[in-house]
């Protein structure tokens, strides 16, 4: 039997190297534990019907000594992550049926490294939402209190790896629907520097702000995944290329030791146990030896309206293309407008419509100049802000979600409440700076809490250090 | 904005609303609406939004077929098809 609640993708990859367990034998202690669990967690929409034959490959190579970190290691993968042959439908029914017609480069990468892919998981539609609630196929459960929710919109792969249904996780983040699911499931999530993973093959929700995010039972874990993905693709246009993936000597300083905090951004609309587990995180930090200093960002507290004019603006631009002409679900109607009005009607959920009729809204003219022109100098506004902070500080941390995972069915009937989960993700996203999510330890009730660290631009090492250090105390 | 307004923007974005659902998605805009205006009056000064934006498009050149692409899982997606061709409604 393998114990594995305690497996991490290093432990596993030296039992498998000291051959304590095969390829086989460990994707099938996952298959067994997704057939016991998944039917009430739907962590899963979809478990691959190759999952053994993958996994036997992949001991090919442990077998010829070519083996690398990932290589036998079972992922579960976001159903908005393209694999050839098979179905990725991001949670929608318009995209019920649809089969992907290449792999998308995150998975080609993978793919070389001989990881296995045990399925795709459940998401909000179009990854638009904070609690996998959305999706057309379902809610997803939190692994930690099934009467919750996972967060998300990756709640279904959070869920997949907090409930042992899989050693490792892809979620995508557009503002903070990694980090968030990962606060709520007790994970490590990292949302990479914009541009530094390929977004070819992911579909696209806010192409501006999307980043293929891996999640982590522990820090390393993370580490590992974004290190074999990230790097320069010429199939993603706004992929950053090796020369601008030098970091600046002075913003990058390894072993900073200073931690900014911008305590005015969380005077209200915080959980008081949230923000006493991050008071308490705090001290922790000045323990190991961290400076902890104020900081004021006065732009960041725009953040969230700002990211809620840009995203849907970018998002009803990019569901135009399904229209139930080329593929996906399609309706019959008398006339070509017919087909497309009622094919995106009945195939799209009811936030993909509300979101591309804002966004329709937002760009329309008469408003561009109010909305989205605006949104978009105050996002310079709130970058400028941050990287300015950046020269005076090596980290900025705030709690991940201002609150602990709430209860299924909650706040599905006030879009704005729901939103304010990813008020502390979004100057990350919006400013394309990499951030990590980092377990701080219970509530009373035993639920999760969990602080987040922005690093500038490229370096996630720095977050990788600073979060192990915090590894070691997080629950003392 | 009034049901008028969504209704535009339905057309605008090629979807068929319910009645019913014009209302709430009304509610549901104004409310959010509301929340993001307060950008309004946010003080920018003169910031520029200038990306320097560079060309990133391929040379225009035939690059032969790509290994790993299917035609067969292109086509086979298509809703309507006749002899390997998309078919769609009749345009004019």
């Amino acid at each position: 039997m393998i114990d594995l609640k305690s497996l991490t993708i290093e432990s596993a990859h030296q039992s498998l190297l000291k051959k304590e367990f095969t390829c086989r034998e460990l994707s099938e202690a996952y298959l067994d534990a997704i057939k016991e669990k998944n039917g009430e967690l739907n962590a899963y929409l979809q478990v691959f019907d190759d999952v053994l034959v993958q996994a036997d490959e992949a001991q090919k190579k442990f077998d010829e000594g070519v083996a690398t970190a990932l290589t036998g290691i079972p992922f579960a993968l976001k159903d908005n992550i393209l694999i050839q042959g098979q179905i990725s439908s991001a949670g929608s029914k318009i995209l019920e049926n649809y089969k992907a017609s290449y792999d998308s480069t995150v998975i080609k990468d993978l793919k070389k490294e001989g990881a296995v892919f045990l399925g795709r998981t459940n998401m909000d539609e179009f990854a638009m939402g904070s609690s996998t609630q959305t999706s057309a196929y379902g809610v997803t459960r939190n692994p930690l209190d099934t009467s919750r929710v996972p967060g998300g919109s990756s709640g279904g792969s959070a869920a997949a790896l907090a409930g042992n249904l899989a050693l490792a996780a892809l979620g995508t983040e557009t503002c903070g629907s990694v980090r968030e699911p990962a606060a709520f499931c007790g994970l490590v999530g990292l949302k990479p520097t914009y541009g530094a993973v390929s977004r070819q093959g992911i579909i696209a929700m806010g192409n501006s702000l999307d980043q293929v995010s891996p999640f982590g039972k522990c820090v390393n874990d993370t580490r590992i995944i974004f290190n074999l993905l990230s790097k320069y693709d010429k199939e993603d246009s706004t992929s950053v290329p090796d020369r601008l993936r030098n970091v600046d000597k002075k913003t990058s300083s390894k072993n900073g030791k200073k931690i900014g905090v911008p305590w005015h951004l969380f005077r209200e609309g915080v959980d008081k146990e949230v923000e006493e587990n991050f008071k308490q995180s705090l001290e922790k930090f000045k323990k190991l030896g961290y400076e902890i200093v104020d900081i004021e960002l006065p732009h960041s507290k725009y953040s969230l309206a700002v990211y809620y004019i840009i995203m849907p603006a970018e998002v009803s631009t990019n569901l135009s293309r399904f229209d139930g002409i080329r593929y996906g679900y399609s309706a019959k109607g008398g006339n070509l407008m017919e087909v497309y009005e009622k094919s995106r009607a009945e195939g799209f959920g009811k936030e993909a419509r509300r979101r591309i009729l804002l966004g329709t809204y937002v760009l329309s003219h008469g408003y561009y100049d109010a909305y989205y022109n605006k949104a978009l100098k105050v996002r310079e506004k709130i970058k400028e802000e941050v990287m300015q902070a950046f020269l005076k500080v090596d980290y900025i941390l705030t709690p991940t979600v201002p609150m602990l995972p709430f209860k299924l069915g909650e706040k599905l009937d006030d879009p704005v409440a729901m939103y304010l989960c990813d008020i502390f993700s979004a100057p990350a996203n919006l400013a394309g700076v990499p951030s990590i999510a980092l377990p701080s330890g219970l509530s009373k009730n035993g639920l999760p809490f969990s602080i987040q660290f922005m690093a500038p631009h490229f370096c996630e090492e720095s977050l990788f250090e600073v979060g192990e250090k915090f590894e070691g105390v997080a629950s003392a | 904005m009034d049901i008028k307004d969504v209704e535009t923007l339905a057309k605008l974005a090629r979807i068929e609303l319910k009645e019913e659902e014009k209302e709430e998605i009304l509610g549901d805009m104004k409310g959010i609406l509301e929340y993001v205006k307060q950008i309004e009056g946010v003080e920018v000064g003169e910031i520029e939004v200038d990306h320097s934006l560079v060309n990133a498009w391929r040379e225009d050149v035939p690059e032969g077929v790509r290994s790993g692409e299917s035609r067969d899982l292109i086509v086979e997606q298509f809703p309507d098809a006749q002899d390997g061709f998309l078919k769609v409604k009749k345009i004019l």
